[in-house]
């Protein structure tokens, strides 16, 4: 069995070596260096734009304004901003590009950049908190979901508790900037374009260009880290393409670290509001999850934090309610995690309150209310193993025995917290291709892109496993749509798409080698097998469809179950009462996420995960100056994000032995996203567990410990 | 593709990259990452921030670990650059390569370059004695996707294998 046992990753030398290719690693031949000028202010109109002295600059070739620019199509998702880019004067958010410099280096063009004079009439901004409330429409989620009747709920409980919680904008700051290098060959268009899903951008610039998809080639093995801000298809990519197009010459746009922050998305402010009712016993009688995210002026990001409150617990009455707020930024658009990562932030740490409030124990709390179906609709799960996951997380962890421990370890007083983590399923189609070469040797092909996941060498996994064969045996090419057309690197998605996609293609090309003598099952002698064949290749193609043939099914919608993955969070936290300061010393968490196909790369994954959760929890935020509407900091010296420094060795993950047969074919579910739920409030419970100051905002800073402790 | 130098003001700098001598002539304002990439197309430093806050640009000059994007060509005469093109010997990858593959200590791997030369630099500098001490002096070069124990587990492993070869 290949399946299940720990393999470095296949990409590992090339990433080591240096010799790995992201986007901005392509030079082609006569290539001219892009960067964008963005608007000064977060509304208005340009009035004038002064390319005078930007043109006399040595090397600057030309600065292209929206008067330049070709009349694009109308363009649709997975576009992530319906406004074409560089198309009229109005001014919707701060860092908007309203000027392209082309240059022969890129000193030249940030030369230029700079000299470009840009005179905008502005507008008042709206900002958080003052802008313009929408109840948005339904997508995956709805806006406002009802079960039961809550007030009937919150009548029979005994306690009951509303508090809000409140989380920043913050960005995803992959190490990678969003870059894009453009070659048009007559009406082909050819991209290295760092991205999550290889296919997206090719569908929006065939709108915007007028061309049919098939003539754009999308290039991109490795991509720098997503997290969500490389899913959809952002102006920049537009932009490097027009240009392209407009100069005859290939262009390449990298955007800055501050362009990034304005131009590729962020996770929008949440701001939530969380009723519990229970009776004493600990059974929960109502839920109301009322949530608003910003979103920006003309565009519609809906986050749908109130999905945790539909999927984590028992409940007879829930009710939840989202509305968006327009402000003037650049449009939000989905992080690692979204939906159940703010909601879980509300959720878990009213949990907390009320296990507290009513004198049980937070784990015996969960448990009393573990929902054995789907809690708003009563489906059953497609898998389950959260019980399991508690039972073993809290063994490793000593949860039982903590009490017990020393609550003070020098100048830190110690805490320990929980929270449940759970994550909606997102499944997509998928397609992949084996060739079985003269020699044996065994090609997958898929289009996908490589983020870091590890999704190559899962293929070889589920290929060797489906064979019989060691998976040294078998390469992979990838990121590059001339290969098979396969689904997203996004939603914690692709290993249960192209991992199944691959696992059908192998089981196609087998059947075809039967007809030489292969075995119906067990391991196969494909050197033997090739040379009765006597042929150059067999080929098998696989495809994995959603039920209808629908283009994706969320939480098991089109199947008889529920799906969702699962898990608990306890870390241990120190917390210098002086200073403020707060330092995480462990964390143990266990998940129920089906099966794990690599679990070297599934842990990283997981640890990933939960240091991203330190950072929304301690450290990161974007907020949004209101006087000016733009971000307070855009670069990586003052928005903090976490270092080696701040995390110990002492995190422990793993998961529950399970094999969903309802969600994919290989039995997993997704992990990408899980590990990044419902840590953020088992460090807020940790908090208020060691010096017992409740915060309801992240980060949660030094400032709320000292002032909180008076 | 060749790219021109387009400033009136050049200076010729010599410095030698990976043990090979290479003659620069630059505009002032050139770093030393954007030359490495842009010109010798030694694309495996990365640029990240482009202003000393992530590491991802890390080389050596002179066996010191230095951000790239802060070092301009200028200040490179007679220096000796080692970008991650240029430690791996003859078939064989360095020990801290080695590391990093075996404990998984990267995902998506835009850092990596960065966070090897910088651990190659952290054990020669005598800053690889224990798990805090290398966590405190790995803390330059940031990984968004989080591979820091993993890392940590790389350093201390490549540098006690390394105490054992001497």
């Amino acid at each position: 069995m290949s399946i299940g046992t720990a393999r470095p990753r296949i990409e590992g030398t090339a990433k080591v070596t240096g010799a790995a290719r992201y986007a901005a690693d392509n030079y082609p031949d006569d290539m001219l260096f892009a960067t964008t000028v963005g608007a000064s202010v977060a509304h208005g109109r340009v009035a004038a734009i002064d390319l005078a002295a930007a043109m006399n600059a040595p090397g600057v070739v030309r600065v292209l304004t929206a008067g330049d620019m070709p009349a694009l199509g109308k363009i649709a998702p997975p576009a992530a901003v319906l406004e074409l880019p560089m198309q009229g004067d109005r001014i919707e958010w701060e860092g908007q590009p309203v000027a392209l410099v082309l240059a022969e280096t890129i000193e030249a063009a940030e030369e230029g950049a700079s000299l470009v004079r840009v005179s905008i009439e502005t507008r008042p901004a709206m900002v958080p908190g003052k802008g313009r409330l929408e109840t948005p429409p339904d997508h995956f989620a709805k806006a406002r979901e009802t079960k039961g009747d809550v007030e009937t709920g919150f009548h029979e409980a005994d306690f009951s508790i509303t508090n809000c919680y409140f989380q920043p904008s913050r960005h995803h700051n992959p190490m990678e900037t969003s870059a894009t290098v453009a070659s048009w060959q007559g009406d082909h268009l050819t991209l290295w374009n760092a991205a999550q899903a290889n296919l997206n951008a090719p569908v929006v610039l065939a709108a915007a260009f007028g061309i049919p998809k098939e003539n754009i080639r999308s290039i991109s093995p490795h991509t720098g880290g997503g997290f969500g801000c490389k899913g959809f298809v952002w102006p920049h990519e537009l932009l490097a393409a027009a240009a392209a197009k407009i100069m005859n010459r290939p262009v390449r746009l990298q955007l800055t670290r501050a362009q990034q922050y304005s131009q590729v998305g962020h996770q929008p402010e949440c701001r939530q509001t969380m009723t519990l009712g229970a009776k004493a016993d600990g059974t929960l009688t109502a839920i109301r999850h009322e949530a608003i995210n910003t979103t920006s002026a003309s565009g519609l990001h809906f986050e749908a934090p109130g999905m945790a409150s539909r999927g984590y617990y028992a409940c007879e009455n829930i009710e939840i309610e989202h509305q968006v707020e327009h402000i003037h930024t650049t449009q939000p658009t989905p992080m690692r995690a979204p939906v159940e990562g703010p909601g879980s932030w509300a959720l878990e740490s009213a949990m907390d309150e009320m296990a507290i409030a009513l004198g049980i124990d937070p784990l015996d709390f969960r448990l009393k209310n573990y929902a054995e179906t789907e809690p708003v609709d009563g489906k059953p799960w497609s898998s389950k193993k959260l019980r399991e996951a508690y039972i073993e997380a809290a063994g490793v962890y000593g949860w039982r025995t903590r009490a017990e421990r020393p609550r003070q370890d020098g100048v830190y007083a110690i805490g320990h917290g929980m929270g449940t983590a759970g994550m909606f399923c997102a499944r997509f189609p998928g397609a992949a291709r084996v060739r079985i070469q003269r020699d044996g040797g065994v090609i997958i092909e898929a289009s996908a892109n490589d983020i870091g996941t590890g999704n190559q060498t899962v293929y070889t996994l589920v290929a060797a496993d489906t064979l019989g064969i060691s998976p040294d045996r078998i390469g992979v090419r990838w990121g590059d749509t001339r290969y098979v057309a396969t689904g997203p690197v996004y939603g914690s998605s692709h290993t249960m798409g192209t991992g199944s996609a691959v696992r059908v293609a192998v089981q196609e090309a087998r059947r075809k080698l039967q007809l030489y003598g292969a075995k119906a099952d067990g391991p196969l002698d494909l050197a033997e097998l090739m040379r009765r064949a006597n042929v150059e290749e067999i080929v098998g193609d696989g495809a994995w469809a959603m039920p209808d043939g629908a283009p994706a099914s969320m939480n098991g919608n089109g199947t008889p179950y529920a799906m969702q993955t699962f898990g608990v969070t306890m870390v241990e936290i120190g917390v210098d009462r002086d200073l403020g300061v707060i330092r995480l010393r462990r964390a143990v968490a266990r998940y129920s996420a089906g099966r794990i196909i690599n679990p070297l790369t599934a842990r990283s994954q997981m640890i990933g995960g939960i240091i991203w959760e330190w950072g929304k929890a301690t450290m990161e935020a974007s907020p949004i100056e209101p006087g000016h509407g733009r971000f307070l900091a855009k670069n990586l010296s003052n928005v903090a994000v976490p270092v080696n420094a701040d995390i110990p060795s002492a995190i422990d993950v793993g998961f529950v032995d399970e094999f969903d047969e309802h969600a994919s074919p290989i039995g997993a579910r997704g992990i990408g996203e899980l590990g990044s739920t419902g840590v953020a409030a088992a460090i807020a419970n940790a908090v208020y567990d060691a010096v017992g100051i409740r915060v309801r905002e992240v980060p949660i800073l030094p400032a709320h410990i000292i002032d909180g402790l008076g | 593709m060749t790219i021109p130098e387009t400033h009136a003001v050049r200076h010729i700098v010599h410095l030698r990259v990976n043990g090979e001598a290479v003659v620069a002539e630059v505009e002032p304002r050139v770093t030393l990452l954007d030359y490495l990439r842009d010109r010798l197309r030694l694309t495996g430093a990365k640029k990240g921030c482009n202003e000393g806050a992530c590491g991802t640009c890390t080389v050596l000059i002179d066996g010191k670990r230095m951000n790239g994007c802060l070092t301009l060509v200028v200040q490179c005469e007679g220096c000796e650059i080692i970008t991650i093109e240029g430690i791996a010997g003859d078939g064989e990858l360095h020990p801290v390569q080695q590391a990093f593959i075996r404990h998984d200590a990267f995902q998506c791997g835009y850092c990596t370059p960065g966070q090897i030369l910088s651990a190659i630099a952290c054990i020669a500098e005598g800053h690889a004695g224990s798990e805090d001490e290398v966590r405190e002096w790995m803390s330059g070069n940031i990984c968004r996707c989080a591979a820091y124990p993993q890392i940590t587990a790389s350093v201390l492993d490549a540098a006690s294998a390394g105490k054992e070869r001497n």
